[in-house]
């Protein structure tokens, strides 16, 4: 089941086991340029604002009814990151591993291809959270990705339309699968108290961690950015695909929200060079212990938004300067019993 | 179950004892109504009045406005929009929820609707 909770989605599967939950949440940030640079991981701004379409029935389009699902606002070029926080089983000292597999415009984020329900291995077309704790863009090539911008759906600039060459779907598409409950019990055995603290510390620690002249948005990719998708380091077994949670999430433009909600959406966010002028943090996440997957050969063949823009004669980019982020702060990934995190300022 | 009347006259008048700010006339001006007017509601000689009144009535006497509505036997207009949206649904809900204890209806939880895509 899905429950929307203060603008995240809450998955869980009560009927796996009580600990199997996944937290998603869509982060505002802050757009990288569109240039030739690859950038580390711009912060989060704080989460979208997410609402029922149902609860909207009389103002949205038909077929955001039909898809059912939530919706957000974006305004045209803005940024968006997933959160990916998975449920936390105090037992073990581990969060409950799930597979998440996201698409734009049901072209899967991290293959490619047509979406399709189901988990595939060869290529791998999902994540695995907690192992990969966010995602900021389509995976291009092994440890770049190219952020999610939003555009207008129907302008050419969606992974969607450059690779069906159809403006059919827009939004964003999510479906998370359990892993076995006799897995997860197998894989992770219950501990003692001294270490189910240092686990909790160690889950806190990271924790802490211009208008359209088209309403409905696809995404679309943007700059480029260092991140990896790690390969599943679970066997393929192992996920409960008898159970699972999806969720269409609807992109409305700042104007069509204010006339489906009659709320104002959140401010732009700063610039990437305004942001790094202040001197404000850029981050950069690292596990050792995990394997990149290699991008895609369809989504490596993507044009950036610039890179159509130019072909266009458009400038749907404002503010594209390049920047140089000098403050960086490296996250390592958690681990249990050991350093989970380390800052370089 | 007490009616309206009686209920709002119970409430005042227990209001009254500790604060002569709840006498009949004063509230009746508060809300904006004759005394008399009020006077007859709470001996149950008019039905209830509307629901602005109702409204200011439980705003005066410190009462959840939802209770003297539905004491009235009127539903909120807000509510009644949201039922009017999807009626179907929302009176299996109200029926499947009736038996059910507070603190299962409290817990209930509201999942976000998967659909064609």
């Amino acid at each position: 089941m899905i429950e929307l909770k203060n603008d995240h989605l809450a998955f869980s599967f009560p009927d796996v086991h009580p600990g199997a939950k996944l937290d998603i949440t869509f982060q505002r940030t802050l757009r990288i340029p569109d240039d030739d640079k690859t950038y580390p991981l711009p912060p989060g701004l704080g989460a979208f604002p997410l609402r029922h379409v149902d609860d909207f029935a009389d103002n949205v389009p038909p077929g955001w009814l039909e898809h059912g699902g939530v919706m957000l606002p974006m305004y045209q070029s803005e940024a968006m990151w997933l959160l990916f926080s998975a449920g936390y089983d105090p037992e073990r000292g581990v969060a409950y591993p799930c597979a998440v597999k996201v698409a734009t415009g049901k072209i899967d984020a991290v293959t490619g291809r047509d979406w399709s329900n189901g988990l595939h291995r060869g290529p791998q077309d999902y994540m695995v959270a907690p192992k990969q704790p966010w995602l900021d863009g389509y995976c291009v090539e092994k440890g770049v990705i190219r952020q999610f911008v939003a555009m207008p759906l129907g302008a050419g600039y969606t992974a969607e339309e450059q690779i069906t060459g159809n403006a059919e779907h827009g939004g964003l598409q999510v479906i998370v699968y359990p892993m076995k409950r006799e897995v997860f019990e197998r894989r992770f055995p219950k501990v003692d108290r001294l270490a189910r603290t240092r686990g909790a510390m160690a889950f806190d620690a990271f924790c802490a961690a211009p208008m359209a002249a088209k309403s409905e948005m696809g995404l679309a990719p943007g700059g480029r950015m260092k991140q990896e998708i790690y390969d599943d380091p679970f066997d393929f077994a192992d996920w409960d695909l008898t159970h699972s949670s999806r969720c269409f999430v609807h992109i409305a433009n700042s104007l069509m929200w204010k006339a489906i909600t009659k709320q104002t959406p959140p401010n732009l966010p700063p610039t990437a060079a305004q942001y790094t002028n202040y001197g404000l943090p850029w981050f950069d996440y690292y596990d050792d212990s995990l394997k990149a997957l290699p991008g895609s050969g369809i989504l490596g063949k993507l044009k950036s938004v610039l890179g159509i823009a130019t072909e266009k004669r458009e400038s749907p980019l404002p503010e594209n300067e390049a920047c140089n982020p000098g403050h960086v702060v490296k996250l390592k990934a958690m681990r249990i019993g050991d350093q989970v995190r380390e800052g370089s300022f | 179950m007490s009616t309206f009347g009686e209920y709002v006259r119970k409430r005042r008048m227990e209001l009254q004892e500790g604060d002569p700010r709840f006498s009949l006339r004063k509230v009746a001006v508060a809300i904006d109504v004759e005394p008399s007017y009020l006077s007859k509601i709470e001996r149950g000689e008019q039905p209830p009045p509307g629901e602005q009144t109702i409204r200011a009535l439980a705003k005066e006497l410190g009462e959840d406005p939802d209770v003297l509505l539905a004491l009235a036997g009127k539903v909120s207009d807000d509510l009644q929009k949201i039922i009017r949206k999807r009626p179907r649904i929302f009176a299996e809900l109200i029926r499947e929820l009736k038996d059910m204890p507070e603190h299962a209806v409290l817990r209930l939880v509201r999942e976000v609707r998967d659909g064609k895509w």
